[in-house]
């Protein structure tokens, strides 16, 4: 398989590179935008905030955080589809393949709808429990039957348990109309608006699944080589697995309480950290991280111009860059057609 | 005992085989839809029995009832019985032709297609073109995003596979596009761009039954003639031109039948979803997977599903008309997964 | 039935860039059963789906009764000849009768669906592959040598001169592989059929075949009667094995014992 980078120092150059590419683009997010900010006000907002102006104003309230969001939650969803990816050996596992997206949202709407809930830190876990259903009823469906979990057969199983998920949401909002328009919003996936004490309570959460995917990175890496294999090497498989499912839960849920559904990201990060370091998720994971954040950031940034002042939610974004990927990858063909 | 009828033309010019139990199954659907038909009708908010119904429907009831039937309920059955007929071929065709079950005109996008279209027409052009042009362009729609699909598909020919996840790829593309557009719109079009993608088939009238009747009557009967392709196709790709059947021409003849069916019954009663994928499954179980018996068993199951779930939505509430969609996928997709419990190769 | 005469001319097939047979000039026996054998990926299968019309020739051309067949109809070729491929697939729930049914498909139209000499070769098919009394028992519910047998019924109800099986006894026990080759040698004996066989089992495919063709190198190692092109050369060059060909003592056809290691070679200290 190719690989851009091959010894240990090149790869340690590229995270650097990395980090600097994604201070760039996090700046870059920072400047763009409806109000225009020249690059100084920006800085100066840093070292000398002036609560008077309304460009420092705009900075620090709306343009700051939503950087922050979107680097974060990049790196949720890429992280997420990494272990997905390993974790069914299928290279079109993703948060939003799985149904993850649809069924987290399922459930924040239905809870929404029926119950007097307002906390954020309810619908977050609200939206673990839909993501979790639908993650395991995806795999479980995919699985069925006595041969290999095929690529197809989990993607459709995705769709059949999106649709259905989709369907009830879409329910409830007809019944619901009033409500219509906040959660469409949402929905669409979106990380404008939002401010920082939405991320605050997800946060501790977002930052235990990163650890612990890190750790499980060298198990994951035998696990990859095959179930049989791994067992055989002595790894207690069963284990593994579910402490992969469960990080893949908290990231992939943990993203979608925060922003809505955001599609591809995790599909498509995953292949281009392979690409650059090849097949060890030890150094995978945090190249999805880097790539994922500034993948995102910058799906956030192109949005903000095609229909000014409107922006276009950044879940299409993603969808629009990430679908002619996955029809790329299709036609490229798959290994077990 | 003979499982099977031979209908022979006297110089053997026309012959057909069809086995006793698909036409007990068909009769015994002919009769239920029949009694939902009636069921149906009846009830709402005003209730009229059943043989009141009847009554009405060969012309000898009370006037009112006569305008509440035949005017308001009936050409929704009717629209009920047509769109369930139409998605459960499109349907049964697509998991004949892609080879698996879980393909369904929702699933692959073609429903994606049409509904990116209806709401780019409801957002834009409702003010200034009637709204009877909504199911043209819905089927215009289905029709540009198969050929899209298809082609993206084509290396060397179309396989199943490919079909069916380049169909995924591009339907998240249509819907979040489609939801680009509802956030945009103002408030009101979006409300109704809501309802008519839940599928609903609220307010269809005897106009909508006249828009919808030519594609089936033309495309109906030609997957009958079909039926026998899908059969050898099913068997794969080398079995079916080593059997002389021009594998590529035919799929593309089946794909259009089952976009022109999907869409046009998209076009009028919106994005109902999952009875293209029950309908053809439960008519699998019943008489198997020979697609001359499957195909008429399964358009009348989804008619009868698609009249259930209408019938359900516009009264259990009352008077909160709900859209149909919701209760199909409320009662398909549990069955469906039972289904794919019981079935587990696929 | 019809008659049909296959050959190749200056044949070059390939997967996408990879040249699997170069300029191959072959004529299929008729009326009797030939065997292809050869190493894992030498294009035995490649060569008989070309035969088969299922794969297009890169140079060269595949001649039915003298015409190229990518010239003929389909239906034509279809009437000709038969192919059953490797690990075919079936419907869940399709029954034995409705699948050999399928056989008729060159000869029907949508409105001439049963004809009379439909339903009798379809019950002769079955006939002759003993599955008459399981006909409306759904295919996964048979055995492996039952459904084999399914398959080439199919075959058989397509009334066709020549019959092409890739691989047919792959993943059956010892009696099914028996049951299906003896199946085949009647259908060649009694009906005089062609029948073109690909085989891993290198002892019964000399067991059966009239001819064995040999392929090494992207070509004919060499074909022939199995008692005279059968060498311990010949499975050198076209295994890479070294063996000892002996003579079966039953069947009296060539026997090939492979080298290797061995319980009784070890204990006594020996070796080949």
């Amino acid at each position: 398989m190719f690989q851009l980078l091959h010894t240990r120092s090149l790869k340690i150059i590229g995270v650097i590179i990395g980090v600097l590419l994604l201070l760039c683009t996090f700046f870059l997010s920072i400047v763009l935008g409806a109000t225009e900010i020249s690059l100084k006000m920006a800085f100066d907002s840093f070292v000398s905030y002036d609560s008077t102006s309304t460009e420092q104003v705009i900075i620090q309230t709306t343009r700051v955080p939503r950087a922050i969001i979107a680097s974060i939650i990049g790196a949720n969803l890429a992280i997420a589809g990494a272990l997905m990816q390993a974790l069914t050996r299928n290279p079109l596992a993703s948060p939003s393949i799985f149904g993850i997206n649809a069924g987290a949202i399922c459930f924040v709407v239905l809870a929404i709808s029926f119950f007097p809930i307002s906390s954020l830190v309810q619908l977050m876990w609200i939206a673990f429990l839909g993501a979790g259903i639908a993650a395991l009823s995806v795999y479980y469906l995919g699985t069925l039957g006595n041969k290999e979990p095929t690529p197809v057969k989990i993607v459709l199983a995705g769709a059949a348990i999106t649709a259905l998920f989709s369907s009830f949401t879409q329910g409830m909002l007809v019944l619901d109309e009033a409500g219509l328009q906040d959660v469409l919003f949402w929905l669409a996936g979106s990380v404008s608006g939002r401010s920082l004490e939405m991320l605050l309570p997800v946060l501790p959460y977002i930052l235990v699944s990163f650890i612990l995917a890190l750790g499980l990175a060298y198990h994951v890496n035998i696990l990859a080589s095959g179930e049989d294999v791994a067992k055989g090497l002595g790894q207690r498989t069963g284990l593994v697995k579910i402490l992969i499912a469960i990080t893949v839960v908290l990231l992939a849920g943990s993203a979608v309480a925060v922003v809505g559904a955001i599609g591809f990201i995790g599909l498509i990060v995953p292949h281009i950290a392979r690409f650059l370091v090849g097949v060890d998720y030890r150094w995978i994971i945090p190249y999805c991280a880097l790539v994922g954040a500034i993948l995102l950031l910058i799906a956030d940034i192109i949005g903000r111009f095609p229909i000014k002042p409107e922006e276009i939610p950044i879940g299409v974004m993603t969808s629009l860059i990430g679908a002619p990927f996955f029809i790329y990858m299709v036609r490229k063909g798959l290994r077990h057609e | 005992m003979n499982k099977r009828i031979t209908f022979r033309s006297n110089r053997g010019y026309y012959s057909f085989l069809v086995e006793k139990k698909t036409l007990t199954v068909l009769t015994m659907l002919f009769v239920l839809t029949g009694i939902f038909l009636v069921i149906s009708v009846g009830v709402g908010s005003t209730i009229i029995s059943p043989i009141e119904a009847m009554k009405t429907l060969f012309g000898y009831g009370f006037d009112q009832h006569t305008m509440i039937i035949v005017d308001l309920r009936l050409p929704r059955v009717t629209i009920a019985i047509l769109v369930g007929a139409a998605m459960a071929i499109s349907g049964g065709i697509l998991q004949g032709v892609i080879r698996n079950p879980l393909a369904s005109p929702d699933i692959i996008g073609i429903s994606g297609g049409a509904a990116f279209a209806a709401v780019t027409f409801i957002t834009y052009f409702s003010e200034t073109l009637s709204i009877k042009w909504l199911p043209l362009a819905a089927f215009l729609g289905a029709l540009s995003i198969s050929i899209i699909i298809y082609s993206l598909a084509w290396k060397k020919g179309v396989t199943p596979i490919r079909l069916v996840l380049v169909g995924i790829g591009i339907s998240t593309i249509t819907s979040s596009l489609t939801t680009l557009m509802i956030v945009l719109s103002p408030y009101s079009a979006a409300s109704q761009a809501y309802i008519w993608l839940t599928g609903s088939i609220y307010g269809s009238s005897w106009e909508d039954v006249i828009a919808l009747l030519p594609w089936l009557i033309i495309f109906i009967p030609l997957a009958f003639i079909c039926g026998r392709s899908i059969n050898v196709q099913e068997l794969g790709d080398d079995m079916a031109r080593s059997l002389g059947s021009h594998v590529q021409l035919h799929r593309g003849i089946l794909v259009i039948i089952s976009v022109a069916l999907a869409g046009s019954a998209v076009s009028i009663g919106g994005a109902i979803g999952f009875v293209g994928l029950i309908a053809p499954h439960i008519a699998r179980k019943i008489v198997g997977s020979s697609f001359g018996s499957l195909l008429p068993v399964a358009a009348l199951i989804g008619s009868l599903i698609v009249i259930l779930a209408d019938t359900v939505a516009r009264t259990a509430f009352l008077p909160l008309d709900i859209p149909a969609g919701v209760f199909t996928a409320g009662i398909g997709a549990p069955f469906f997964i039972y289904l794919l419990y019981r079935n587990k190769n696929f | 039935m019809m008659m049909a005469v296959i050959q190749t001319r200056s044949l070059t097939l390939s997967y996408d860039t990879e040249t699997v047979i170069q300029g191959l000039d072959f004529t299929l026996l008729e009326n009797k059963i030939t065997v292809f054998v050869g190493s894992n990926g030498c294009g035995k299968s490649t060569l008989l789906r070309s035969l088969a019309r299922l794969l297009e020739p890169k140079k060269g051309a595949v001649l039915l009764n003298g015409k190229d067949m990518n010239s003929l109809k389909s239906s034509q070729v279809a009437k000709s000849l038969a192919i059953s491929p490797q690990g075919p697939i079936a419907p869940e729930g399709l029954t034995v009768f409705n699948l050999v049914k399928q056989g008729r498909y060159p000869y029907q139209h949508w409105y001439q669906q049963w004809t009379e000499e439909d339903e009798k070769m379809v019950n002769s098919a079955l006939e002759n592959t003993q599955l008459t009394d399981l006909m409306d028992c759904p295919l996964d519910s048979l055995s492996g040598g039952q459904r084999q047998r399914a398959w080439i019924a199919l075959a058989l109800a397509q009334g066709t001169d020549t019959i092409l099986l890739d691989e047919p006894t792959t993943y059956l026990d010892l009696r099914h592989q028996v049951e299906v080759l003896d199946l085949l040698f009647d259908l060649n004996k009694k009906e005089g059929r062609t029948i073109v066989l690909v085989l891993h089992d290198l002892n019964l495919a000399f067991r059966y075949a009239n001819q064995i063709v040999a392929l090494a190198n992207k070509q004919i190692y060499v074909q022939g009667k199995p008692e005279e092109v059968v060498t311990r050369k010949m499975v050198h060059d076209v295994f890479q094995l070294k063996c000892e060909v002996s003579t079966d003592p039953i069947f009296g056809t060539p026997f090939v014992i492979p080298f290797g290691k061995g319980r009784n070679l070890y204990e006594s200290n020996m070796s080949v």
